[in-house]
């Protein structure tokens, strides 16, 4: 690693303000992605900004209607929040799918979803359930959040301070997971509310994306047979050493289906 | 930059740079080569620690977070404290030979206390599940399996008395 | 009483302790005073003409102590890598053996390959002036397969080696086999690629070294395999350093798996550095650098054919195989693919009439070696696979098939068409074993469960034979080996009785400090307790070939068992002098040697007492102390062998290979610690179904790019991808060894992966799949059931 100067905020604004004042300095909240780029001299920034004395930036709250996570709490603790195994079970399932479990201690949501890893999970859990992403300076709904590969809609300075997810009437998450990275090869989030329902899916492409056809055959009949002959195009899909584009096209069908059936058991 | 903290036990405070990986701080400042590293892109599972009880990969971990924690290393693991005795979770890997060139070991031993930790009966899935962060070359996981069920078992049995 | 643990038990290992408790001694914990570090700067070209390396801007960044590269391993005049092993065409033309230069001079040849080595007081400062240092390359293209870089007009990667054929060697009576083939009832034909593997022992590779100006004395601490002939093959072929000022230590090594058994330019630069700036150098690789550094394995490109006549009974065996050599020579390269391929292919059977031509081609790729198994499971993969394919077409059961044209128990010794004479054995007791232990009789009610479920089930055989114990010197030598192939062992008794053995075999996870302990404590009545066990210096172990081809306790066991003898046998002398009898009339049981028919006895600790005290001893006849070596060099191979079932299912939605079940029975002759042999099988059997389902070595094609260049995107088996396994031993003893010992190292990876193959074959037979290349990922069997007959499979 390049050697960086180190600087540990215990206010937000202090933290935006170091990302502004110093050129070329990062955040660092588990750094699960980060710190491998740094031991790798693939990145070599002049200051890391440290989340971790921000209090208040880690933990679930229950808001009725919605639950939201701060942008620190780490995959760990929301695999295991009863809270979230209540009312949103699909995202609690995502989170202990991520990495293993060193990763899950920590690594953090607000982490995975300003990084944007297009084989990431958390992506098409906040896409899939239309999350709001609350940040230092305003809040961004999902929709208009992930902009492709390793793209958001941050600014420099903006940062992620909380996640809010509405609560659906059903969700599940079904991962097939790349065998040796662990990241998703093709990851599907599905939820159903009751103004219809959101298809998510990570790994496949460049970016996170929503499937309409699914949403559409899903809002009317949601069961994993409405999706089944629904094929996606494999223009555009990732293809690599693990799987080709067309198989990838076939097992975001294969992994919706199997997602609906998360969501329904 | 001083960083103080608890290691195995005992109150410590080094001077780094925040450029540290806490892999490195070990192995070269505090001759703790316990911890191993195994590969550069965090998937081995080697270099496994306990930071404030839970498993982290410590190639993956910069020294600064270590201020106020609580770090245990595999040179910490052991029975009763005080006593000579180890880790019922090192008398069940020998027990069932659960290692043999030795090298993930250390990292297996820090994941596999973790996880019958936080689950009192596991099963044969959850302990495979639980080993997906930690790379074996050597064993073909089997023993490590049932060296892990075996140290859980113990675990709990002691925590009972 | 003594607490003799011996042959047969299974004691907890003596190595444990350190390991469990995080004191193992590995290269990269060691220190030493004034510890500079180096680093390589590797080529990031597949092929390439190196025109030069401006050091000025890496010279002058902070704390950097030199920059060596290929012109100044040239000014010292140093040599070549050598290769260990001379082989020849059918005409006994040699090998094409062109230089391999510690740093690359005018040209580099794969990814990987090393340019320079960067000397500074940290990593840190040596990693950034790496990242300062200017190579000059003008890129050529790349060839990174075997069938590729035989066309005419591939890129030539040597100017001397016409079509990067290094050499065309064939095995075997080639008329007799076209003959028969003329006469079969069926010929069945098979084309395979035996995929490209990575090693990957969970140590990353690691050196240290030292010269000591006041002794004129280097020391070398790497991670080997096998010090003793690292230190004659860079002390006198590389370095010309005198082997009596060399020392070469390799302590606990973290896995080897053959990667760590070749000599590696690494280590000769280091040692030639560590005198050039006079500071020790510690270098240790990332995982990544490992990838393109490490010994590559496997990588063929193989046609078969086997000729059966209206029975099934097989007349003749015709293979061709293309392997793949990488870009240079390594320590046992040329070896791999022929001496210890060909002779493998008899397998368990009968076959009259074998041929095998294998042309051994250079690429632009990282060389390709030995890697557990190392020939044989390349061997054992297309001769089990075809027996599949001719049962299936000719409509014999494949268990059927098998018996019909196995070698009885009673025909053993059995002379083979291609070399080998195996001793013992009983391939049919193995099969039938497994058959039970596999619940094979139920199989249709698993198949029918998982039908159910939309999945589909297989089985898979393996019956199979492995030559190991590496090897018998004047056969090796007759095949090209350059180098003896014996091991060495010294049994030291102290005057107070306890024992420490110097064995030149080396332990990185073998349990040798425990298997071994265990002879002696047999043999010599003593204490399991009191036998230690030394390896892995050439300042403390006399001489030793080290520790590959499941040789350790064939042939260093037997030089262990060898050296007890001795030392009982003088020990008799000792004894027959305090107990004023006839040497003949001592016996010695149990750690006692008596006076036959009398209650006259000595312990051993007494007899060794008397040899360091001779105050009452026959100094006129005999000398004091009690120390014996022996060298052994085994008369020929051992044979061990076995039947592996594995069964899987396919989820044909996602093309997902499950192993659900999986059974070997196998032979190794003498089991010494059941536990660790057991041990031993796991960790092999999941080597081997890694080749089958997971792992594989990706080169970019025009560029000459590792893709699988980490464990990111190389996929090492898991945990959670493997079941339970059952495995058994049925043994059959080795007539020559002195313990029936037939080595256990590398059954497991031998036997694997034809066996899980065959049973994702049968899983998708139905739909006409009649064979799957490995790994057997899920898109490679998604694309199969795409391109297969399902309407056919629906009927």
């Amino acid at each position: 690693m390049k050697p960086f100067a180190y600087h540990q905020p215990d206010q937000i604004a202090d933290a935006a303000k170091l990302l502004t004042s110093i050129e070329d300095s990062k955040l660092v909240a588990g750094g699960m992605t980060l710190i491998p780029t740094l031991k790798q001299r693939l990145a070599s920034p002049v200051a890391l900004v440290d989340l971790t004395r921000l209090g208040d930036l880690s933990g679930i709250t229950d808001g009725g209607d919605t639950v939201t996570i701060g942008a620190m709490t780490p995959h760990a603790l929301v695999a295991a929040s009863k809270l979230l195994q209540t009312k949103i079970p699909g995202l609690a399932a995502l989170a202990s799918m991520i990495g293993d479990p060193a990763v899950r201690s920590r690594g953090t949501i607000g982490g995975s979803v300003a990084n944007n890893d297009p084989a990431a999970d958390y992506p098409a859990g906040v896409l899939g359930l239309g999350a709001t992403i609350i940040t230092s300076t305003r809040e961004i709904a999902a929709d208009k959040f992930f902009l492709g590969l390793f793209e958001t809609a941050l600014e420099p300075s903006e940062i992620i301070t909380a996640i809010r997810f509405p609560v659906p009437t059903k969700a599940g998450y079904a991962k097939f997971k790349a065998p040796a990275s662990r990241y998703a090869l093709v990851g599907v989030f599905v939820a159903k509310f009751a103004d219809g329902v959101r298809v998510a899916v990570t790994g496949a492409g460049s970016g996170v994306f929503r499937v309409a056809p699914m949403e559409a055959a899903l809002s009317g009949n949601f069961d994993a047979s409405a999706i089944a002959a629904i094929k996606i195009d494999a223009d555009g899909l990732t293809s690599d050493i693990h799987a080709e584009a067309d198989y990838r096209a076939h097992l975001v069908t294969v992994m919706a289906k199997r997602a609906v059936g998360a969501a329904l058991s | 930059m001083q960083i103080s903290f608890i290691l195995n036990g005992r109150p410590t405070t080094v001077d780094v740079e925040p450029a540290t990986l806490v892999a490195e701080l070990l192995r070269e400042r505090l001759s703790l080569t316990g911890t191993h590293i195994g590969c550069d892109t965090s998937q081995c599972g080697a270099c496994v620690v306990h930071l404030n009880g839970l498993p982290v990969k410590s190639c993956t971990l910069l020294a600064p977070a270590l201020m106020g924690a609580t770090l245990l290393t595999i040179e910490g693991l052991q029975g009763a404290p005080g006593s000579n005795r180890m880790h019922p979770m090192q008398e069940a890997f020998r027990e069932h030979h659960g290692l043999q060139c030795g090298f993930c070991t250390p990292g297996m031993l820090m994941t596999a206390v973790a996880l019958a930790a936080e689950k009192p009966n596991l099963t044969e899935a959850d302990v495979r599940h639980g080993l997906e962060g930690n790379i074996c070359r050597c064993t073909g996981y089997q023993n490590i399996v049932v060296s892990v069920m075996a140290g859980a078992a113990a675990m709990n049995a002691g925590n009972g008395e | 009483m003594a607490n003799v643990i011996g042959i047969g038990a299974s004691p907890k290992r003596k190595e444990d302790q350190r390991f469990l408790t995080g004191r193992g001694n590995y290269v990269s914990d060691i220190k030493r005073p004034g510890l500079a570090a180096g680093v390589f700067v590797r080529s990031p070209h597949g092929h390439a003409v190196l025109r030069g390396v401006d050091k000025v801007a890496a010279l002058a960044a902070p704390g950097v102590i030199a920059v060596l590269t290929g012109d100044d391993v040239a000014d010292d005049g140093l040599g070549s890598l050598p290769c260990g092993w001379g082989i020849s065409d059918a005409k006994g033309v040699p090998m094409k053996e062109p230089p391999f230069p510690m740093l690359a001079q005018d040209k580099v040849r794969f990814v990987g390959d090393m340019v320079a080595f960067v000397i500074a007081e940290t990593p840190e400062q040596a990693n950034a002036a790496a990242e300062l240092l200017t190579v000059d390359y003008e890129v050529l293209p790349s060839v990174v397969g075997v069938l590729e870089a035989i066309r005419p007009g591939a890129p030539q990667l040597f100017k001397d080696v016409p079509n990067n054929i290094c050499c065309d060697w064939e095995l075997g009576d080639k008329s007799a086999v076209e003959t028969a083939f003329r006469k079969a009832a069926h010929v069945a034909k098979l084309s395979l690629v035996n995929n490209r593997l990575i090693g990957n022992p969970m140590e990353p590779r690691a050196a240290i070294a030292e010269y000591e100006p006041g002794t004129d004395r280097f020391t070398l601490w790497t991670t080997s395999q096998f010090p003793h002939v690292v230190r004659f093959l860079m002390g006198a072929l590389v370095l010309n350093i005198p082997q009596h000022k060399l020392r070469v230590v390799a302590p606990d090594v973290g896995g080897g798996f053959g990667v760590k058994q070749f000599h590696y330019g690494e280590e000769a630069v280091i040692t030639w550095a560590a005198k050039r700036v006079m500071r020790p150098i510690k270098w240790v690789a990332s995982r990544s650098e490992g990838y393109v550094s490490d010994r590559h394995g496997r990588d063929h490109v193989t046609e078969a054919e086997l000729a059966l006549d209206e029975t099934g009974k097989f007349l003749a065996f015709r293979v061709n195989t293309l392997a793949n050599m990488g870009g240079y020579l390594s320590t046992f390269g040329p070896n791999i693919p022929t001496n210890l391929y060909g002779p493998l292919l008899g397998g368990v059977y009968t076959t009259p009439a074998i041929y095998c031509n294998v042309k051994v081609v250079f690429t632009n790729t990282v060389p390709v070696d030995a890697y557990r198994g190392a020939g044989r499971p390349e061997a054992t993969f297309v001769l089990e696979r075809i027996v599949d394919v001719a049962a299936s077409e000719m409509g014999i059961d494949r268990v059927e098939i098998r018996r019909r044209n196995m070698i009885p128990r009673e025909a053993y010794p059995y002379q083979t068409p291609v070399l080998v004479q195996y001793d013992s054995g009983d391939p049919m007791g193995c099969l039938d074993g497994a058959l039970v232990a596999a619940d094979v009789r139920n199989f249709g009610i698993r198949k029918a469960a998982s039908a159910s479920k939309g999945k589909f089930r297989g089985l898979g055989y393996s019956t199979y034979v492995e030559a190991c114990g590496l090897a018998p010197s004047r056969f090796a030598g007759r095949l090209g080996a350059r180098g003896g192939l014996y091991e060495s062992a010294t049994v030291r008794v102290h005057p107070t009785g306890q024992v420490t053995v110097m064995i030149g075999t080396h332990n990185h996870g073998q349990g040798h400090e425990t298997t071994f302990a265990q002879i002696v404590s047999e043999k010599l009545g003593v204490s399991f307790e009191n036998v230690d066990i030394v390896f892995g210096d050439t300042d403390r172990v006399q001489f030793g070939m080290g520790t590959y081809g499941s040789r350790s306790l064939v042939v260093g066991g037997a030089a262990l068992s060898r050296a007890t003898d001795k030392v009982v046998a003088k020990g008799k002398k000792i004894a027959a002098h305090l107990l004023e009898a006839a040497e003949v009339d001592i016996q010695f049981e149990a750690g006692r040697f008596s006076v036959a028919g009398t209650d006259r006895t000595k312990t051993f600790e007494e007899i060794a007492g008397a040899a360091y005290v001779p105050h009452d001893y026959p100094l006129e006849v005999l000398e004091p102390g009690l120390e014996e070596q022996a060298y052994y060099d085994p008369v020929n191979f051992t044979y061990p062998g076995g039947c592996h079932i594995a069964e899987v299912e396919v989820d044909p939605e996602t093309g997902t290979v499950t192993l659900v079940n999986y059974t070997a029975v196998d032979d190794v002759g003498t089991v010494i610690n059941p536990m660790i042999v057991e041990g031993q099988l796991h960790g092999g059997i999941v080597q081997g179904v890694g080749q089958a389902l997971f792992e594989n070595a990706v080169y970019d094609e025009s560029s000459g790019q590792l893709l699988s260049g980490s464990l990111m995107d190389y996929c090492m088996p898991r945990a959670d991808h493997m079941p339970m396994m059952t495995v058994a031993t049925h043994s059959t003893l080795c007539t020559h060894t002195p313990m029936g010992v037939k080595g256990c190292g590398e059954v497991g990876t031998i036997g694997s992966p034809a066996a899980v193959i065959n049973a994702v074959v049968d899983a998708l037979s139905h739909l006409g799949v009649t064979h799957v290349d490995m790994p057997a990922t899920p898109n490679r069997i998604w694309r199969l059931l795409q391109n297969a007959s399902l309407p056919v499979a629906a009927e």
